[in-house]
């Protein structure tokens, strides 16, 4: 008799197929990176020479964009999945769910925030960031692009049944990158001042950790409802 | 031969558009046991089905596997579970051979290697080939083969010969017949005429009000 893969190569398995499924669909996935990197490179040229103004709202504008970026990254989680019935078969999955969308997420992470985490030095440089704030803009990245996969999968579970749910998703899923948004661009605003930013970083880690632990199961439940 | 009950009903209710679909279902299939639901466009059938997979919440009544109800089964339930509703589930952008390898990691994998099961509904020649290239048909037999890649009793069929071919349909009718052999349960929803000599098969018509 044979048995069911254990819940660990699952896991692997649906990864694998997410980032097999992103390398197909190249073009799609490659957008909200481009678009990242366009609207930082939009505002040296909208604000002038002025490298002290540029260099000092730096983090803020890396962020913002990175949320917004993170934003438009999200339908992919389970879009596709919900149009053609894959979401049906992995909600009848054996395993649990959560697990599995565990694993969509990570995958939607590998694709959509690791790039940001490549291309962010570059970005800082071009925006006149002091060397000091660098190290601390990658670990807010590192630390802070999960959390908006992760809460943002709960938004899209949400809404991913509804035929107009983009904006409702970003009602939704906005709000709550708001505590990001400010502990991370407050720890490099207080690296670039030579401050300590221990404080910033273990609120991120918290919420990374608390949103590691709980949206998995949200974002489970929600489907079930979208699917029903 | 085991006679006991596999999937049971009690009371089953379902609402949907501020509509009661049906009401007080009741039903229980022995192990080789088939169940076709009837009834005209819009009656519940597959609003039956998916509450009988556990997508869909029953608003009211209780669904039992050998006794025990689904929602407590959880994951014991859903491994024992394969459903093939109106859209196929198979990724477009994999080939059919990566399709049913992740239709396996979900579930229980069969004993069946894979290209055999491609082979068995004729797709054989295709199992590199992505699924989006594929005619509709092929499609719905590489849905239908995951029936096969997969170890499981209960047979949840929406609609299962949509797009298929006389052919391709006599082919399932006969994997569908080996199966109810094997003691599995078949829960299925179609317009076209299942042919099945097995003497083992329920009718109920959503439609009349009963």
């Amino acid at each position: 008799m044979s048995h069911r893969l254990s819940l660990g190569q699952a896991f692997i398995f649906l990864l694998r197929r997410d980032l097999l499924l992103a390398l197909r669909n190249r073009a799609e996935y490659a957008m909200p990176l481009l678009f990242f990197v366009l609207v930082i490179t939009m505002f040296p040229l909208a604000l002038g020479a002025l490298p002290e103004l540029l260099a000092r709202i730096a983090p803020g504008i890396i962020w913002v964009a990175a949320l917004l970026a993170a934003m438009l990254s999200l339908d992919s989680i389970f879009r596709s999945d919900f149009d053609d019935g894959s979401l049906e078969q992995i909600l009848l999955s054996a395993h649990p769910v959560a697990i599995l969308v565990l694993a969509k997420v990570s995958a939607h992470w590998l694709v959509t925030g690791l790039p940001l985490l490549i291309v962010a030095p570059l970005l800082a440089e071009m925006l006149g960031m002091t060397a000091a704030a660098q190290p601390t803009l990658l670990l807010t990245i590192l630390i802070g692009t999960p959390i908006l996969s992760l809460i943002g999968a709960i938004g899209v579970a949400l809404t991913v049944g509804l035929r107009k749910g983009g904006i409702i998703l970003s009602l939704l899923v906005l709000p709550l990158y708001v505590p990001v948004l400010i502990f991370a661009s407050s720890a490099i605003d207080n690296a670039a001042m030579g401050f300590d930013v221990s404080a910033q970083i273990y609120m991120l880690l918290a919420f990374l950790l608390l949103s590691v632990s709980l949206s998995p199961w949200a974002t489970a439940a929600a489907l079930r409802m979208s699917a029903g | 031969m085991s006679t006991s009950t596999l999937l049971e009903t009690r009371d089953l209710g379902c609402i949907r558009n501020d509509r009661q679909l049906f009401e007080r279902l009741n039903f229980a299939l022995k192990a080789g046991e088939m169940l076709v639901v009837e009834g005209p466009n819009g009656c519940g059938k597959t609003s039956l089905l998916r509450i009988l997979t556990g997508l869909r919440l029953a608003d009211g009544g209780e669904i039992l596997w050998r006794g025990e109800a689904i929602d407590r089964l959880a994951g014991d339930y859903y491994e024992q579970v394969n459903y093939v509703g109106h859209h196929d589930g198979s990724k477009h952008e994999l080939s059919c051979l990566e399709n049913l390898r992740l239709a396996r990691a979900m579930g229980v994998p069969s004993e069946l290697d894979l290209d055999d099961v491609l082979e068995q509904v004729n797709l054989y020649a295709y199992g590199e080939s992505e699924v989006g290239s594929l005619s509709a048909g092929q499609k719905r037999r590489l849905a239908l083969a995951r029936l096969l890649a997969t170890d499981s009793l209960l047979w949840i069929l929406d609609e299962p010969f949509t797009s298929l071919d006389k052919a391709s349909m006599e082919m399932f009718s006969i994997l569908f017949e080996q199966h109810l052999q094997r003691e599995g349960v078949i829960v299925i929803t179609s317009h076209h005429d299942i042919s099945l000599p097995t003497m083992a098969v329920q009718r109920l018509d959503l439609g009349k009000p009963s």
